[in-house]
């Protein structure tokens, strides 16, 4: 085992600690955690943005077909093709695993395991410059001739493979350019934050004193490295086939597109863990903060999660059922499928557990914690269906598959991020939020969020296929009952969507706030993020902390105050 | 559950849909029995002045078994749920009953083709009937399908049989089903196949012995007349 590398060591060459900075360095070419872990939250959420706006403008076109949307104008098929491929692909790619695993990873690893930054500063930097690099990739990708790649975010070959297929050849070969260097920024994240929390914990901090979002996001590191693999080589080998005319996935010249199909699953199902674990990481930090109670069996929830993600390895072809593939592989994999579910179900029967007895205060953050756990529940269950080969014949590809990974992916990336972003912030910034409009702005989004949703798991129930930019096409589904449904998802959107100018609004007057009126620990909570200054000063601590306990020590019966910071001596 | 929406019209698609509603108790009862102790604990124990919380760390036998008892139940829904699903997808992917006939799906961007075997029930020879996007079949027939594609993916979804099969260029895949009822009904493209996807709809017709073979015979002469043309 590597000694833990002391601090001065660790920036011998880094001279910059309290020197003046100037605007690129300190902003743009940093290599502080705390700055890089900004940029990717806030690069996600431009995105985010962006993301949006394509729900809303092809929802637009299924409540009202042909209409001019406004701020987008006419919908065509191949818009609504690329608006629907795009709009999956940031939503995950972009948004989900930049907030999540990026930002929170790189903001609160140091923080909480109390070291002064990432082992390998640089590496970060390189980190999101790429990241930064492949968000432009693809941003560019929409305005090359021929437009935006609309194979759907799972780009199928030959359709993604051959320009004669899908009209697209630069948008193509740019998507697929811009998710391989997306892969590349985060495999290069990966290495980072599992190598720093392996080797820089604070002294005394043993691996079950690790708060549970950090042993997540290890976790889902090295699930997004074990896993990544094949589609980076099957990206390459999909790059080859569009531009220089190799044939791996082309059937005329002895290729196989269902490889494609394998490589891309293989990764795509772990893919969910990857985004799934920080949220439960997030959402069990701040239940135990706003419930005042420990995390109930902690050691279980983390052999759960270990067993997640063993077993999420072993379930990918549970996309492919009805592929193409040997009818009998879908015996196995529907077994491994429905098996994780049962590590998945102990993770919620833990958080249902860990409220017992609790006292619970319901602060801005600790409602979106509780909304995830709530929302996240819907989207597991549905998953069996899903899972279950038999069913899935009826519901592959229709929106109740729709419906149900929005369940799990609405949850894990923006109800999971809020709630995230609304309780660290006052250690971001030093300072608080404000409660009544970030109330206003959890209930603006979760119910609509569930009017979105909910019809269209209806829609999907009663045959409604996906990627359809207008469904009178198809006299089953072209009836006026279906429309309202199509329209009522569509409203909420809208509503869901301006509600989010009260969380902007939110932030805005929350940093302009001319007194910093956060303090150290204005939640009273036991990790070591809490035991320095709002925001942390570069190198976080003017001296390094020593950890004494588990992170989760509330409500200890012979202590005066309900809490017990790790960093406090017995 | 689903086929108060959408008929149910193949030998099977009863199973699918019984399946379905037995997944949909199971998991519904678990859903229900969360949410409402999730809610029920939310509301109970909320802040009080001058009550702490209590200090639990669920690493004691019987605290554990809380979430153990009922972890291990949940592994008794999952068996149930494997063993019918697995049940339903042998009788509908895995087996191949013996067929009446066999016709011949060709999807390509945007459209389905059907080769009919005609009078002689045989695919591959003169009488056979080609038909775009409209597949004439008989009712309480077994019939076998050689589904092919060529060009890129697409998906033969028939939502009234509960029927789907992805069609993959460079393959024949062979599949089967059994209509129970007559009338006209979507057959859609359900994987994205390009710019037409929204448009690739056929329909397929299913009707009595007299109907269907008169539909035979009459498209049968249509296709001697042309064959017979100098």
């Amino acid at each position: 085992m590597a000694e833990p590398i002391p601090a001065e060591e660790m920036h011998a060459h880094d001279d910059h600690h309290h020197a003046e900075q100037s605007f690129w360095s300190k902003y743009v070419f940093s290599t502080d955690h705390k700055m890089i872990a900004m940029q990717y939250m806030f690069t996600g959420m431009a995105m985010a943005l962006i993301g949006g706006f394509m729900a809303y403008a092809f929802r637009m076109q299924l409540a009202f077909p042909g209409v001019d949307v406004p701020g987008y104008g006419t919908v065509t098929a191949a818009d609504y093709n690329a608006l629907i491929t795009n709009h999956g692909t940031i939503m995950i790619f972009w948004v989900a695993m930049p907030v999540l695993i990026a930002a929170f990873g790189n903001f609160l690893i140091p923080l909480m395991i109390g070291c002064d930054d990432m082992v390998f500063p640089r590496v970060n930097r390189l980190s999101y410059q790429i990241f930064l690099l492949s968000a432009i990739v693809l941003i560019v990708s929409f305005f090359v001739p021929g437009g935006g790649f609309g194979g759907a975010w799972t780009a199928y070959p030959p359709l993604s493979a051959k320009a004669e297929y899908n009209l697209t050849s630069l948008g193509s070969s740019f998507w697929l350019v811009a998710v391989a260097l997306e892969f590349i920024a985060f495999l290069l994240g990966g290495i980072n934050f599992v190598t720093t929390v392996m080797n820089a914990r604070a002294p005394g901090m043993k691996m079950f004193d690790i708060p549970l979002v950090v042993w997540m996001i290890v976790v889902a590191s090295i699930l997004f490295m074990a896993s990544v693999g094949p589609l980076i080589a099957g990206a390459v080998m999909l790059f080859m086939d569009q531009n220089i005319g190799t044939a791996f996935f082309d059937p005329d010249k002895g290729g196989d597109p269902i490889l494609w199909q394998h490589l891309f699953w293989f990764f795509g199902h772990p893919e969910v863990y990857v985004v799934l674990l920080p949220a439960m990481g997030i959402t069990a930090e701040i239940m135990c903060v706003f419930a005042r109670k420990k995390m109930f069996a902690y050691k279980t929830f983390l052999y759960t999660t270990f067993a997640t993600a063993v077993l999420s390895f072993t379930v990918w072809a549970h996309h492919q059922f009805i592929a193409g593939i040997d009818p009998r592989m879908a015996n196995i994999f529907t077994v491994t499928t429905l098996l994780i579910s049962i590590p998945i179900a102990e993770m919620c029967f833990i958080y249902i557990a860990t409220l017992y007895g609790g006292s619970i205060r319901f602060t801005t953050p600790m409602l979106w914690a509780l909304a995830f756990v709530a929302e996240f529940m819907i989207g597991g269950v549905t998953g069996i269906f899903l899972g279950a080969s038999g069913a899935d014949i009826y519901f592959h590809d229709t929106y109740f598959v729709l419906a149900h990974f929005h369940y799990t992916f609405f949850p894990i990336a923006i109800i999971g991020s809020f709630a995230g972003f609304t309780y660290w912030f006052p250690k971001m910034f030093g300072k608080m939020m404000n409660e009544t409009l970030g109330k206003i702005h959890f209930w603006g989004t979760v119910i609509p969020f569930n009017c979105i949703f909910i019809p269209l798991f209806f829609l999907g129930g009663i045959g409604q296929h996906r990627r359809i930019y207008n469904y009178q096409h198809f006299p089953e589904l072209a009836g006026p009952e279906m429309q309202d449904l199509r329209i009522f998802a569509t409203v909420s959107l809208l509503v869901m969507l301006a509600f989010q100018l009260v969380f902007f609004y939110n932030c805005f007057i929350s940093w302009r706030k001319k007194e910093k009126d956060a303090g150290p620990n204005p939640w009273k909570a036991n990790t070591l993020e809490w035991t320095t200054e709002s925001p942390p000063p570069h190198g976080n601590w003017t001296e390094l902390p020593t950890v004494y306990r588990g992170p989760y020590e509330y409500s200890l019966p012979d202590r005066e105050e309900d809490y017990f910071p790790q960093n406090v001596p017995s | 559950m689903i086929g108060q929406y959408v008929e149910t019209l193949s030998t099977y698609a009863n199973d699918i849909d019984n399946l379905i509603l037995s997944i949909g108790v199971l998991v519904g009862f678990w859903l229900i029995l969360c949410e409402v102790i999730f809610f029920y604990f939310i509301f109970r124990f909320r802040a009080k002045d001058g009550q702490r919380a209590k200090y639990i760390t669920g690493e004691e036998a019987t605290q554990k078994r809380w979430i153990s008892y009922p972890h291990l139940l949940v592994l008794v829904c999952d068996v149930f749920i494997v063993v019918f699903a697995v049940k339903v997808w042998y009788d509908v992917k895995q087996q191949l009953p013996e067929p009446y006939e066999t016709v011949r799906i060709v999807s390509q961007q945007w459209a389905w083709s059907f080769v009919h075997p005609g009078a002689d029930h045989e695919l591959g020879t003169a009488d056979d009937i080609k038909t775009v996007d409209e597949l004439h079949i008989e009712v309480g027939k077994v019939y076998h399908f050689k589904l092919e594609a060529r060009d890129v993916l697409h998906s033969f979804s028939v939502p009234v049989f509960r029927l789907k099969q992805d069609a993959v260029p460079g393959r024949v895949i062979t599949g089967w089903f059994e209509a129970t009822g007559t009338g006209t009904y979507d057959i859609q493209c359900a994987e994205i196949c390009g710019i037409g996807h929204g448009v690739m709809a056929a329909r397929i017709v299913i009707e009595s012995a007299e109907r269907h073979a008169a539909w035979v015979a009459e498209q049968s002469s249509i296709t001697l007349a042309a064959a017979n043309q100098p």
